[in-house]
């Protein structure tokens, strides 16, 4: 009996073995890492209940899957499947094969047969949606595999007719996916069911349910989106979706109306219940205006938005959205723009203080009036005054995109955007303010206008204010009454926000710039001169009498006629504020006087071409002197760096690549000097100055190399190849030094390994760079890596001196656009003489305002430091909320810094300077290396303080006078 | 008469009897004014259906009205402070979009109206007949309220207002523009603002308006608001953010823009003090009270102004201004000066008729019912309606009936066993379109049932009839009766393909069920009859069969 059991727990293993086995020739199984499909079968199998089931697959998916045992895994999900009873298991197994098959590296072809079978047996629904989705992540993994796509499709046509909307969903979104874009592929395949997807989603806009017609039309702007040409039939099934009953439909129809009529502008539809024909584009335009007063408020935001990319449509709808005819008891009323128009054409300024001023005026017919219309009428009117501001802000960024293309349009919609200028939602505000600036070319504005622009000036919104300030800049201003305006309300802005100074000041150059001819009849009353009377001379130090000036200097520079008027004050002044506010106030002909400005006025005449050429002669100079005796190499690069210094000063277009360069060379310079031979060979007393001088040298090139990589936006790989071979180069130097420098060997050890795992590194990261640079130092060095890894360390400092001074100077590529990263800081001005009290132990908030140009990600990288005169320095990060973007490259920061201490016996100056953090990590992930080489060498480099790994300052710092006082008792 | 006369509703007998439930849309006068009346004194203890802000605000105005007229005037025959608390017992209030059910059939449900906080518009169910009343509403947002808002209930009927069928507005902006322009200006001249306002609604609303400028312009100078009954209504103000716009909903977290910052409490002594300042005071139309004391105080300095923000009633201190008159007569025979500016402004916060076509627009209504406008203006409305949604308007006279036919759905029980027999015959199923079956409708006890013939016949006790149609089809044809049979045969078979036609050996065809035969005529031998017959299930059938047969057989075919 024992036997016999025996003998069959024996049958029955071989058994098993055997089918494992068949299993395994004809699926072709490869052979994978069993332990983690094997694992879960084991699993699987333990598993008695579905719930059960269940938790393991949950378990599995938390985990990835390498590539090469996808497919065993697959197979036995695949497996499990079948046997499966219950539906949530299936489901969980259907969306596991569809994550398993985005693994990268897996060709999913092989799964493709499998998936597809499973489908035919299917009861569940849900588990039907999900493996079509598992099917359209296998076909969008096989792009180029047109049959197979061609199969997918079929597939979801097959099961189009479900009754299941969450299947006809996926189904459609599979068509839309993967359905054939190319017409020749659509012929090939016309034996097939899929002939036409177009006509097969199209069918699909009426399904009964929502979600299935919303799907529908995404799928078919998904086909739109890979390159499919719809066709125009298409056009009034979707207008029909319009007045759909769901507003995901609608909102999606109109996108599909959009895309239509912008792939067949030109096409002429009948208007309904006429016999009139229309533009496509224009019947489009009209339909979407429609949307714009849709009861839901996602459609009208999606309508608002896309009337802004209509660019084609024709003038008069364009105008129309703008319409809005008023009656009152079916009367005709002027709107209270039409209003001001005329009061300004008929020269009387708005008296506003008639009741009854809008009083109605002529009877209307009663047949004329449209009160719901179905073309564009009125659609910004209505977007503009929407309740929910998505729809608002949205109407006006529309707005924008179309006045900018029409400069008829923009001149009528300007009464709109001003009167956005007192929307309740600061955004909004601020958006029509960006608006108008933008369109500022095609306007000009009213002075009634531009006293509705200049109400906002009060704003104590600073974003607004300047955002305000930004767009007076680039104004066109029609009248002299206008220019005065403006300059009255930029004081008064300027007396209730002192700290708006810098900004209206440039606000006041471009206006005068701009406005000469109108500024001129102003300048008496302006500068209070009088005819007979000597009037008494300006306080120069207030800020309103320089705004006038700059107003005044800036029109006066094209206005020659001008400085006849300025009485003697004012020509001292101009000098002196030509002086101290040389970016405001432009270089005058004066009569009389010499041409102050002879000497600056390169930096005002663009003449790119030579000082571009000057820069590259310079360079190649110095390149091409190599095997000059050491000394006039010395002296050539001082030289060359003065040169290219001055050109940076006097060309700020060029100031960033001069400056790089020069820091480049300067370098060099160090290096060559801390080099030389007479240095080395001197006597061993002598060591320790020479020592001094060499270490300091390669201090200062590691951090002019930070410098290098981190503070100039524009720096690309070739670039940053250099900047690292300079590095090792310093780094080199330094481990000579230390070699001289220390007893003993032990030390020397570590500090040789060290280098030699950074070359390597340096190596593996710039492998692609290396054959550009023979000769070079890396370069002699590699090729004797294989002895120096052998040698002892002494050999090692021998070897390294003798390659230093052989290798040649690399060439440093400039690439097209190179910004130095500056920052100015604004506030505090440290100018004051009051210091800041506090009580010892609590906090003062010191604001501080900055100017930053050229940073890159601002909001990571710059930093505040606090310098305290007992040496001790703090470190601040902003909130990336304190970041505001005005303009590309430019950045403002707006902060406050918390500054505490324990109690002084006199007020103190403190530091404040803005840092730029560096990591060179984050920057070398950005020169696309592979990350993984990179964590394994970043343990060779100073370990990075939560990812910073070293501050550069970046503007002068500003002295705060502080004074912490003791508490009381 | 003070009351609307309720004997209109019942000639005589008890209202509780004759009403399901009342409904207040929201607490202007001219909506719940009479409501203690009604159901105190004139007896109702129905359920009275308002929404949350509406039962927190409408018994301070009416407790304010009743002591107007009871305690100023004088009269009697008033409802009493108690009345009004005992009528607001009866209140349930309601939620935006909750569905009520008043009853087993009436159902009600609340939607958002804008016009003044709480107003809300009413959807009254019975079955799949609905109506809308709108109440007032407003269209176009304001700055503490948003825009009144309907789903596509596609109602039998809406019932809507239609205070200004004639006008179209201008922008609200605009208008505030202005306001906030004038009275900036005063203020930095050094004048006094004195803006006189009814004590809820638009007061609000410009509180936001100047509290909002204020904060924004950084403004220092002081705004009063006339203490009394605004102060309690505040209140409730602050409660109902969720009833309020966007902006305010949004920003609440911060800070709720009713707290306001600048806006303090009015005091008597405070009109004496120098420099500049901004009051509101009740009442709006300057015939009494705090704003008038104010108005004659302020009169004659000409830094000064005043800004009626509404409607004013010919007789009072407001319309005389309004209307230009420099010297007023105060009681006593005393002549004032007006040397301050008066301006007039305009914030209304009724659907335009822009608005009201909105509204129609998005509710997509069989018929449309106008009321609460003048019969003129209602007129040209009416019309454009008719015109342009093509729907039937009506715009009954007070005591008219108006009789509108609505097609109502009746649901009818269908045993499930049918519906899958029907479905699985012809073609698969196309939701949207309506779809004809077969089956019994039974009608017992109030319900109805559709169910299949054989169950209705079990259930009813009764036996089955047969009914079959037979009809006789001349056809000439000189040949024999089975090659006659035989093309007749082949002929039926080319053009119903999708039925199975057969040849019986009998010399008959059968198309699914009917039987078709032919004999020679009697007289003429060259006119054959086929015999068509078959069961009044097959009627569709059998009747396109006979038609098809009637027009001969094709020449051609042998």
């Amino acid at each position: 009996m024992a036997a016999h059991l025996k003998k069959r727990v024996y049958e029955e293993f071989t058994k098993v073995v055997q089918q494992q086995h068949e299993d395994l020739s004809t699926k072709k199984l490869r052979l994978t890492k069993p332990s983690k499909s094997a694992a879960l079968h084991v699993d699987l199998c333990k598993a008695t209940s579905p719930a059960d089931a269940l938790q393991y697959l949950l378990q599995f998916a938390r985990k990835p899957v390498e590539v090469e045992s996808v497919e065993g895994v697959v197979r036995i999900l695949l497996e499990h499947y079948y046997k499966e009873n219950d539906a949530s298991v299936r489901l969980k197994i259907a969306s596991l094969l569809g994550l398993l098959s985005k693994t990268a590296g897996f060709s999913p072809d092989c799964i493709m047969d499998d998936a597809i079978n499973t489908l035919q047996n299917e009861k569940s629904h849900q588990v039907l949606a999900q493996l079509l989705d598992t099917l359209l992540v296998i076909g969008t993994k096989l792009p180029d595999n047109p049959s197979v796509r061609m199969r997918l499709v079929e597939v979801a046509c097959k099961h189009l007719t479900d009754s299941s909307h969450g299947v006809r969903n996926k189904c459609l979104q599979l068509i839309g996916c993967l359905g054939p874009v190319e017409k020749g592929v659509a012929k090939e395949a016309e034996s097939q069911a899929a002939k036409d997807v177009q006509k097969i989603i199209g069918d699909h806009f009426n399904d009964q349910d929502p979600r299935v017609r919303t799907a529908a039309i995404k799928a078919m702007l998904q086909l739109h989106e890979r390159g499919l040409k719809l066709q125009q039939a298409i056009y009034s099934q979707a207008c029909k979706l319009l007045a759909d009953d769901y507003e995901q439909v609608r909102s999606a129809a109109v996108q599909l109306i959009w895309v239509l009529s912008q792939l067949y502008p030109e096409s002429i539809v009948p208007i309904p219940s006429s016999n009139e024909e229309i533009r496509l584009v224009d019947d489009a335009f009209g339909k979407i205006c429609h949307m714009v007063s849709d009861g839901s408020w996602v459609v009208r935001v999606q309508a608002a938005k896309l009337l802004g990319s209509m660019q084609q449509v024709s003038s008069h709808f364009l105008e129309q959205t703008l319409d809005k005819k008023l009656m009152s008891d079916l009367r005709r009323k002027r709107t209270a723009h039409e209003r001001a128009k005329e009061l300004y054409s008929s020269g009387e300024f708005s008296s506003g203080r008639k009741w009854g001023d809008d009083a109605p005026k002529e009877e209307i017919d009663t047949g004329a009036v449209n009160l719901i219309e179905s073309g564009a009428c009125g659609a910004f009117v209505h977007g503009l005054e929407d309740e929910m501001y998505e729809v608002r802000i949205a109407a006006v960024e529309a707005l924008c995109m179309l006045a900018q293309s029409s400069p008829s349009f923009a001149e009528k919609c300007l009464d709109f955007l001003v009167d956005m200028f007192n929307d309740e939602i600061e955004e909004v505000r601020l958006q029509s303010i960006h608006t108008m600036r933008k369109i500022s070319n095609n306007i000009t504005l009213r002075e009634d206008q531009l006293d509705t622009v200049l109400a906002v000036l009060e704003d104590s919104s600073r974003d607004i204010r300047e955002a305000l300030h930004e767009l007076l800049c680039c104004t066109n201003v029609s009248t002299k009454e206008g220019i005065h305006l403006a300059l009255v309300e930029l004081l008064k802005n300027l007396t209730k926000y002192p700290t708006d100074r810098e900004s209206i000041w440039k606000c006041l150059k471009f206006l005068g710039s701009r406005h000469p001819t109108l500024v001129l009849p102003l300048v008496p009353e302006l500068l209070s001169t009088h005819p007979f009377f000597d009037t008494p001379e300006p306080d120069m130090d207030d800020p309103a009498y320089i705004a006038v000036l700059v107003l005044i200097f800036n029109a006066a520079k094209s206005c020659p006629t001008m400085p006849a008027l300025f009485s003697d004050h004012t020509f001292r002044h101009y000098a002196y504020l030509r002086d101290s506010l040389s970016h405001l106030v432009p270089p005058l002909r004066l009569p009389g006087r010499k041409l102050v400005s002879s000497a600056v006025s390169p930096s005002i005449t663009p003449h790119e071409d030579p000082s571009q050429q000057f820069l590259h002669q310079s360079l190649e100079r110095v390149y091409s002197f190599q095997h000059l005796d050491p000394r006039g190499i010395q002296e050539l690069l001082e030289f060359t760096i003065r040169d290219l210094q001055r050109l940076g000063e006097l060309q700020s277009e060029l100031a960033g690549m001069a400056d790089f360069t020069a820091t480049y060379l300067q370098c060099q310079l160090l290096l060559i000097k801390a080099l030389q031979e007479k240095l080395w060979n001197v006597a061993a007393p002598l060591y320790l100055k020479q020592n001094a001088l060499a270490s300091a040298a390669a201090k200062q090139i590691l951090e002019e190399t930070y410098k290098m990589e981190f503070m100039y936006s524009g720096v690309e790989s070739r670039q940053v190849v250099i900047i690292h071979h300079m590095r090792l180069q310093a780094k080199a130097l330094q481990l000579i030094v230390t070699a001289r420098t220390t007893r003993g060997v032990e030390p020397l050890f570590g500090m040789c390994e060290k280098f030699l795992q950074e070359v390597d590194s340096f190596q593996r990261c710039f492998i692609s760079e290396l054959p550009h640079m023979q000769g070079s130092f890396v370069d002699k060095l590699l090729d004797l890596m294989p002895r120096l890894v052998t040698s002892k360390p002494s050999e090692v400092v021998k070897i390294l001196q003798a390659t230093l001074r052989q290798s040649t100077f690399l060439h440093l590529p400039l690439p097209e656009q190179l910004h130095r990263a500056t920052a100015n800081i604004i506030e505090p001005t440290g100018e004051s003489d009051n210091p800041l009290r506090f009580t010892s132990g609590l906090v003062v908030a010191l604001d501080v305002d900055a100017t930053l140009e050229h940073v890159q990600d601002p909001q990571g990288t710059v930093k505040v430091q606090v310098l305290y005169p007992d040496g001790q320095a703090q470190l601040i990060h902003p909130k990336p909320a304190d970041f505001r973007n005005p303009g590309p490259g430019r950045h403002r920061l707006i902060t406050q810094v918390y500054l505490s201490h324990t109690a002084w016996t006199e007020p103190c100056q403190i530091e404040v300077r803005l840092l730029l953090a560096y990591n060179s990590n984050r920057s070398k992930a950005s020169t696309r290396v592979p990350k993984s080489t990179w964590s394994e060498s970043l343990e060779a480099l100073p370990p990075p303080e939560n990812g910073i790994e070293g501050t550069i300052p970046f503007s002068k710092p500003v002295k705060v006078y502080i004074m912490p006082k003791p508490a009381r008792r | 008469r003070r009351f609307p006369d309720f004997s209109y509703i019942t000639q005589n007998g008890r209202l509780t009897d004759f009403l399901d439930c009342v409904i207040i849309s929201h607490f202007h006068l001219d909506h719940c004014g009479a409501l203690p009346y009604f159901s105190e004194m004139v007896g109702y203890d129905g359920p009275i259906y308002m929404t949350h802000p509406t039962k927190a605000i409408c018994p301070i105005l009416l407790e304010d009205y009743r002591k107007i007229t009871v305690d100023k005037k004088g009269e009697t025959n008033f409802f009493t402070s108690q009345m009004i608390k005992d009528c607001m017992k009866k209140v349930v209030a309601v939620h935006l979009h909750q569905t009520v059910q008043v009853d087993e059939e009436l159902e009600i449900k609340a939607y958002y109206a804008g016009h003044v906080l709480g107003a809300a518009m009413f959807q009254i169910k019975v079955g799949c007949e609905s109506v809308v009343y709108t109440g007032d509403y407003n269209m176009t947002p304001d700055r503490h309220l948003g825009a009144a808002w309907l789903d596509k209930c596609r109602p039998d009927l809406l019932i809507t207002e239609s205070t200004y069928a004639t006008t179209i507005r201008d922008s609200k902006r605009c208008r505030e523009r202005d306001f906030l322009k004038k009275v900036h200006e005063t203020v930095e001249r050094g004048g006094k603002v004195l803006i006189p306002v009814f004590a809820l609604g638009r007061a609000q609303e410009l509180c936001i308006l100047l509290e909002t400028f204020w904060e924004r312009m950084n403004l220092k100078a002081p705004i009063y608001f006339s203490t009394g009954l605004t102060e309690k209504a505040n209140h409730y103000y602050k409660l109902f953010i969720t009833w309020t716009n966007q902006k305010i909903r949004k920003t609440f977290v911060q800070r709720n823009m009713f707290e306001f910052k600048h806006i303090k409490a009015f005091d008597r002594a405070f009109a004496d003090n120098p420099g500049p300042m901004v009051v509101f005071a009740t009442p709006g139309m300057l015939h009494a009270g705090q704003s008038l004391q104010i108005f004659r105080k302020w009169a004659g300095n000409e830094k000064n102004m005043v800004i009626m923000p509404g409607y004013c009633v010919q007789g009072t201190v407001g319309h005389k201004i309004l209307s230009g008159q420099r010297k007023l007569e105060m009681e006593g025979r005393q002549i004032l000066e007006v040397k301050m500016q008066v301006e007039y402004m305009s914030f209304s916060a009724h659907a335009d008729a822009k608005g009201i076509m909105q509204l129609i627009r998005q509710a997509e209504p069989r018929n449309v019912l106008l009321v609460h406008g003048e019969a003129k203006k209602m007129e040209f409305l009416k019309q454009k309606i008719e015109q342009e949604f093509h729907v039937s308007c009506f715009m009954p006279a007070n005591g008219e009936t108006t009789t509108i036919l609505t097609n109502p759905c009746i649901p009818v029980d269908i045993s499930l066993g049918l519906l899958k027999r029907e479905t699985a015959i012809g073609a698969a199923p196309d939701a949207k379109r309506p779809r004809l079956m077969h089956g019994t409708l039974l009608m017992k006890d109030n319900s109805f049932r559709l169910v299949s013939p054989e169950q209705a016949l079990k259930e009813l006790g009764l036996a089955e009839h047969q009914l079959r149609f037979t009809c006789r089809v001349h056809i000439q044809d000189p040949r024999k009766e089975h090659e006659t049979v035989l093309r007749v045969y082949n002929h039926l078979k080319g053009v119903l393909k999708d039925y199975s036609v057969q040849h019986l050996p009998d010399g008959s065809i059968t198309v699914e069920s009917i039987l078709i035969q032919a004999t020679a005529h009697s007289e003429d031998q060259g006119t054959k009859v086929l015999l068509v017959s078959w069961t009044y299930q097959d009627e569709e059938l059998g009747s396109y069969l006979t038609s098809l047969l009637k027009k001969g057989l094709p020449q051609g075919t042998p």
